[in-house]
């Protein structure tokens, strides 16, 4: 009754331990690098538990919590927000300096329909353009001078914080 | 005086099953403030109506014995939806070999003590079968109450429990044949064709089940209800009329009912489970000549006392093969003492076939002592695990000893 999930070969994500619950449901639980165990238990009706392992007595829970979906979905967001932000400041620490920066192109830009080479983005304001997300979503990486800006697309753009300003100003958003 | 807008007979009836409708109520209320399955409470009520207020002949013994029929069939029915195949399939290969250690371990107290005291070996069977099954309700209750849904031994629980469903597919069938035919004088074919009808039939439930699920699937909540209860009953009916007894054609029902038919069936006949399943413990109490329960009560003691000890033996044994250490297996241990619905089940089947007298006024007792004294001890289970684990620890070798003490301590 009891696998690993094969998923869990996915790097920075622990091995998740499955077990089937008859006529209750699926359990899942793993352990933090601490060495505490956590887990769910998620019934058949969708009804969620959450399991947090006593550290004395490794088999039996020290608390559990019962959570609807309304609470699943607060859990998530809570869990996961912060993660993202995390990961952007992580970025910008990496490297001292830099920024990066999401500019969508508006109708009224100077350079809606012109191209990136005819911008000359990086030689006024020495920011990079590293991408080219285009107004229905298709993403363009690392795009060339001769790749077309038009309205509604977003340009991503790294730089100096003055210099993506500048972009920003250069491409009438700012 | 009478009352102008009745006959007072009917009027007489509507009060009287309020009364007991409320008195069930109370019931509910002491098990929800004692935290205890209100099973055992139902037949208490049952005794106390039966023999104190005195005669339940006022009420129809018709409207009342369809009414227990109906609830042994929707609480069999209910089990059979909690199941799916998959579960059936992989519990059967992890828990095989506790399952034959439970069958071994508590079937042959109630057989040998039924023997011992004199009884007929259909009487004695059905004992044997009433030691032999913990009662999922019971524990069902246990594990959420005390949290313990999450733990690493409650999968080894919830396979022998599992395993001792399937094996009353097999069970009742041959104490249906055995009380028809009088015993096993009635023909060996005719349990072993039982026992292969029953087999086959749940073969054909798992393997068919999604498909004659999405076919009867329905979005109306009153279609879904009606179909459920009338497949339910008539299955049910068929079984029994084939010698392969109510209980096993309900909970074959149940199996076939799966996936989302499952899920909202069971939602929907939750309240009537309750209401009928009560009906029947209740009456199967009401039945339960107080007279008759002290000259057997020390049996129901001892049975109680020695068959408690093995069910301990047996969720120990099955929580060790699961790589859990002494808590655990003393937390098993003591939930799969508590006997229950089942155990009344078959008792029950007894009863109204009039096998032994003595039958009722034994398992009553034995079901009561055995529920409440699990729910206690249960509550328990760290100090007798920490002592179970001390005690080996005093006896066997140091390094086998530290390995306890490794997995029970950290």
């Amino acid at each position: 009754m009891k696998q690993p999930r094969p998923e869990s070969a996915e790097p920075g994500v622990r091995q998740i331990e499955e077990t089937r619950l008859p006529a209750i449901g699926i359990r899942h639980d793993f352990s933090t690098v601490g060495g505490r165990r956590i887990g769910l238990v998620t019934n058949f009706s969708g009804r969620r538990k959450l399991l947090v392992y006593d550290e004395r007595d490794p088999d039996a829970c020290q608390d559990t919590v019962d959570l609807d979906d309304a609470d699943v979905r607060t859990l998530t967001e809570v869990l996961g927000a912060p993660q993202v932000v995390q990961k952007l400041s992580d970025l910008q620490q990496a490297v001292a300096g830099l920024t990066i920066d999401w500019l969508e192109i508006p109708s009224t830009s100077p350079f809606a329909g012109k191209t990136i080479g005819e911008s000359q983005i990086r030689t006024r304001t020495g920011a990079s353009v590293v991408a080219l997300i285009r107004d229905g979503g298709e993403v363009v990486p690392s795009p060339t001078p001769d790749d077309t800006i038009g309205t509604g697309d977003t340009l991503v753009v790294v730089g100096t914080p003055q210099g993506t300003l500048e972009t920003a100003k250069l491409l009438g958003i700012a | 005086m009478t009352i102008p807008f009745a006959a007072s007979a009917d009027a007489t009836l509507l009060v009287e099953i309020g009364l007991v409708l409320l008195m069930l109520a109370a019931a509910a209320r002491l098990a929800d403030r004692m935290e205890l399955s209100p099973i055992p409470l139902y037949l208490i009520a049952g005794v106390i109506l039966g023999n104190v207020v005195g005669d339940p002949q006022a009420f129809s013994d018709e409207i009342i014995d369809a009414g227990s029929q109906i609830g042994i069939v929707l609480l069999l029915f209910m089990l059979g939806l909690e199941y799916s195949g998959d579960d059936l399939k992989t519990t059967l290969r992890s828990s095989a070999n506790p399952a034959v250690f439970d069958a071994v371990l508590n079937f042959l107290p109630g057989l040998a003590l039924g023997l011992a005291i004199g009884w007929d070996l259909t009487a004695a069977v059905l004992l044997g079968g009433v030691t032999y099954i913990s009662s999922s309700g019971v524990i069902a209750k246990l594990l959420s109450d005390l949290n313990r849904v999450g733990n690493r031994e409650t999968p080894a629980l919830l396979g022998i429990l599992v395993m001792e469903d399937l094996v009353m597919a097999l069970y009742l069938p041959l104490v249906t044949v055995m009380i028809a035919g009088d015993g096993v004088g009635g023909g060996i074919d005719l349990i072993l064709i039982a026992l292969s009808a029953s087999v086959f039939a749940l073969v054909v439930a798992i393997r068919f089940g999604p498909q004659i699920s999405s076919a009867l699937h329905h979005r109306s909540d009153e279609v879904l209800l009606f179909t459920a209860l009338g497949v339910a009953v008539v299955v049910a009916g068929a079984a029994e009329a084939a010698q392969v007894s109510a209980a096993v054609g309900a909970f074959l029902a149940g199996i076939v009912f799966s996936g989302a038919l499952a899920e909202r069936s069971g939602e929907l006949l939750a309240p009537l489970r309750d209401l009928f399943a009560a009906i029947f413990f209740t009456f199967f109490g009401a039945q339960i000549d107080l007279a008759a329960v002290p000259p057997v009560l020390h049996l129901a003691v001892l049975l109680a006392i020695v068959t408690a000890l093995t069910k301990l033996a047996t969720g120990w044994y099955a929580a060790s093969r699961a790589g859990v250490a002494a808590r655990g297996r003393a937390r098993a241990g003591t939930a799969l003492v508590a006997r229950g619905e089942f155990s009344i089940v078959i008792a029950g089947i007894g009863v109204s076939a009039g096998v032994e007298p003595q039958l009722g006024p034994l398992v009553a007792p034995y079901v009561l002592i055995t529920a409440l004294a699990a729910s206690i001890i249960t509550r328990w289970s760290d100090q007798l695990g920490d002592f179970a684990s001390s005690v080996v620890r005093s006896r066997s070798a140091p390094r086998e000893a530290d390995a306890l003490i490794m997995r029970g301590d950290q």
